[in-house]
């Protein structure tokens, strides 16, 4: 029992984080209809971004945060703007290889100028964790779960009680029609792909300081975060936050119960069984595209 | 004129270890070899039905995997009681058996992936490759996990006249992969202009229609599926008996990621595409090596991904055809002066 609470916990601190992913990852699919290959890249650049600001420019934690997140909203930006922009009318696999190709430079330019030595990025939080009788919680976890929440606020209202969020609610229904009644839909792509990127990216720097930051720690993340979409359903926002604590829930159960070795294998196997069981995924409203 | 692509590939790849005797280029050739070989398989799905399957590599390493076990045996527990004890046995029924086992698993995931489409196809096989690689990582008894399968036999074959002949060289290795390599072109070509050819191709052009023309999509798809899996095992195969060392690393992304730069350079869906593409992508890091660390040629293969996608969206075989054919059709235009067209508009109004 004791333990099981701990699980919990630990499970609501990576559920959050992948939410984050998942939500990037599931806007970018849902409104582009783009598979981005570059997310778990990004993740990684928001952990790099994490580790140059606070360590190599010695900012603060807390302004070193906001600062990866827009570093990974400008990049995102920018793949828009050179790699899918030109690519608009191509067929969806040559945008998936084409994302493949940028993310493959992505991680090795990672790997060619940080090296594959893991770099730790400090916190400025006690080490001594607070504990609930049986149960210990880091001071870090908790603002990693705290900021993740607040990350997954911001996007619902951006969404939801925005101009721009509106906009882009009426291109993921019908980008013609959209264009058609003043929106600039070109625009939408670029700041969906630009928000998108800025999550991945939050959630690298919010878990870099928590494990450490290599350039492989992007590999899982993708697939964890295309588990978490196909989850939820295509572009639905609170399905990827549900998806999001599905998946830690049975990657922390999976691990203390069942098997450590076969963590990351929870993801995939979700991927399966939800694709041959319900392909629309366990709460989709939107029909399915692809 | 890329008919004589792969006749002419045969004839220099063939003669080429005659006067080549560096052992490093050799070695190169021996994996370009094999890497080519599941391009081709590949290419089976992605480029004549259409289908972008990127847990290529699973079929590979599941492949490798199977022929290893079978020649060094294994000993493992099972649940219930069960004790599966294997002695060790031939290379050659390794490789038989990678095919066999590897085109099951091919069918079985055909079966079930074929049920979704489009993105949904790609992440599901992704998956696959990945569940795989766990296990082949966490099921220690029989796999070592990351302590690697080692002192993998050599591949042996029974010849006429001579015995039992163990291909210990370079050179023997690099005649086994280049016959295997011719194999597998030949079935893909028999394939495809046979009429099971004609039904992947209408699957690919327009579903609808050739589901109503009564072409069995899920079966097709399989069949392919099938077949383009037992070829990659067989590569894994041969790839297990040469490198003679197997670790779950045979699993990785970025293997599936060579094979789809390969068959995309080339030309998806052309017989020599993948054979362009995986000479170019295969001898690539030999020219490379010399000036560039291994992460900077990571970030020229990605570039160059990128730059086909961009120019040659179709690949260079099918570009090197448009070529051909826009030179063939500017002499016939140089013969016969420019009255063609007004001539055939005044038949026509």
């Amino acid at each position: 029992m004791d333990q099981l609470l701990q699980h919990i916990f630990n499970a609501l601190v990576l559920g959050g984080t992948y939410a984050l992913l998942g939500i990037g990852l599931t806007l970018i699919f849902g409104i582009m209809n783009v598979v981005n290959f570059t997310h778990g890249a990004l993740y990684t650049f928001g952990g790099y971004a994490m580790y140059l600001a606070a360590v190599a420019l010695g900012l603060n934690f807390f302004v070193a945060l906001p600062v990866a997140l827009v570093a990974g909203l400008l990049v995102g930006a920018f793949i828009e703007f050179t790699l899918l922009r030109p690519l608009r009318r191509s067929d969806i696999d040559t945008t998936m290889l084409v994302m493949i190709g940028a993310g493959i430079i992505m991680q090795s330019g990672t790997l060619w100028i940080f090296g594959g030595v893991a770099k730790a990025v400090p916190t400025p939080f006690p080490a001594q964790p607070l504990t609930f009788g049986p149960v210990s919680l880091s001071y870090v976890n908790l603002f990693v779960l705290c900021a993740a929440v607040a990350l997954i606020a911001i996007t619902y209202f951006t969404i939801n009680g925005t101009k721009l969020g509106r906009a882009m609610r009426a291109t993921f229904q019908d980008h013609d029609t959209a264009s058609l009644m003043g929106v600039n839909v070109s625009l939408i792509y670029t700041a969906t792909f630009a928000i998108g990127s800025a999550l991945a990216s939050a959630a690298g720097a919010l878990l870099g300081p928590v494990y450490v930051v290599t350039p492989q720690m992007g590999d899982l993340a993708a697939v964890k975060a295309f588990a978490i979409v196909i989850l939820g359903g295509l572009g639905s926002i609170s399905g990827a936050t549900i998806g999001g604590f599905i998946l830690a829930f049975a990657e922390e159960l999976g691990a203390g119960y069942i098997s450590s070795g076969y963590r990351d294998a929870m993801g995939f196997l979700i991927i399966i069984a939800v694709l041959l069981v319900k392909p629309t995924g366990l709460f989709a409203r939107a029909e399915r595209i692809g | 004129m890329t008919r004589f692509i792969a006749p002419l590939f045969l004839v220099v790849f063939a003669l080429l270890p005659l006067g080549l005797t560096d052992p490093y280029l050799l070695n190169a050739l021996i994996i370009t070899g094999i890497l080519t070989i599941c391009a081709m398989s590949l290419n089976l799905l992605l480029g004549f039905t259409g289908q972008l399957s990127l847990g290529h590599v699973a079929f590979f390493g599941i492949g490798a995997y199977v022929s290893a076990l079978t020649a060094l045996g294994f000993d493992v527990s099972l649940p219930f009681g069960l004790r599966v004890t294997h002695e060790g046995g031939a290379p050659l029924l390794g490789f038989l058996l990678a095919i066999l086992i590897t085109g099951l698993a091919g069918y079985l995931i055909g079966r079930l992936s074929f049920r979704v489409r489009g993105a949904y196809f790609v992440i599901v096989t992704i998956s696959f490759a990945e569940v795989v690689r766990l296990v082949a990582l966490n099921w220690v008894e029989l796999t070592q996990g990351p302590l690697a399968l080692t002192a993998i036999p050599n591949m042996v074959l029974p010849v006429p006249g001579l015995g039992d002949v163990a291909l210990r060289s370079k050179m023997q290795n690099y005649y086994l992969v280049l016959a295997v390599a011719v194999a597998s072109y030949l079935l893909i070509a028999r394939l495809v202009a046979s009429r099971f050819g004609r039904a992947m191709r209408g699957l690919k052009e327009n579903e609808s229609l050739a589901l109503s023309l009564g072409i069995n999509a899920t079966r097709t798809l399989t069949v392919a599926a099938t077949i383009s899996a037992a070829m990659a095992g067989a590569a894994g195969s041969l790839y297990a008996h040469y490198i003679r060392i197997i670790d779950p690393d045979v699993f990785l992304f970025s293997y599936t990621v060579t094979m789809v730069i390969m068959v995309v350079s080339g030309g998806k869906g052309t017989l020599a595409g993948p054979l362009v593409g995986g000479i170019l992508f295969g001898l690539l890091p030999v020219a490379l090596r010399p000036v560039m660390a291994p992460e900077a040629q990571w970030i020229v293969y990605g570039a160059i991904l990128i730059a086909i996608l961009f120019l040659m969206p179709r690949g260079i075989v099918p570009a090197l055809e448009g070529l051909g054919e826009r030179i063939a059709a500017r002499r016939k235009a140089g013969d016969k002066p420019t009255d063609v067209m007004p001539a055939k508009m005044g038949a026509n109004p």
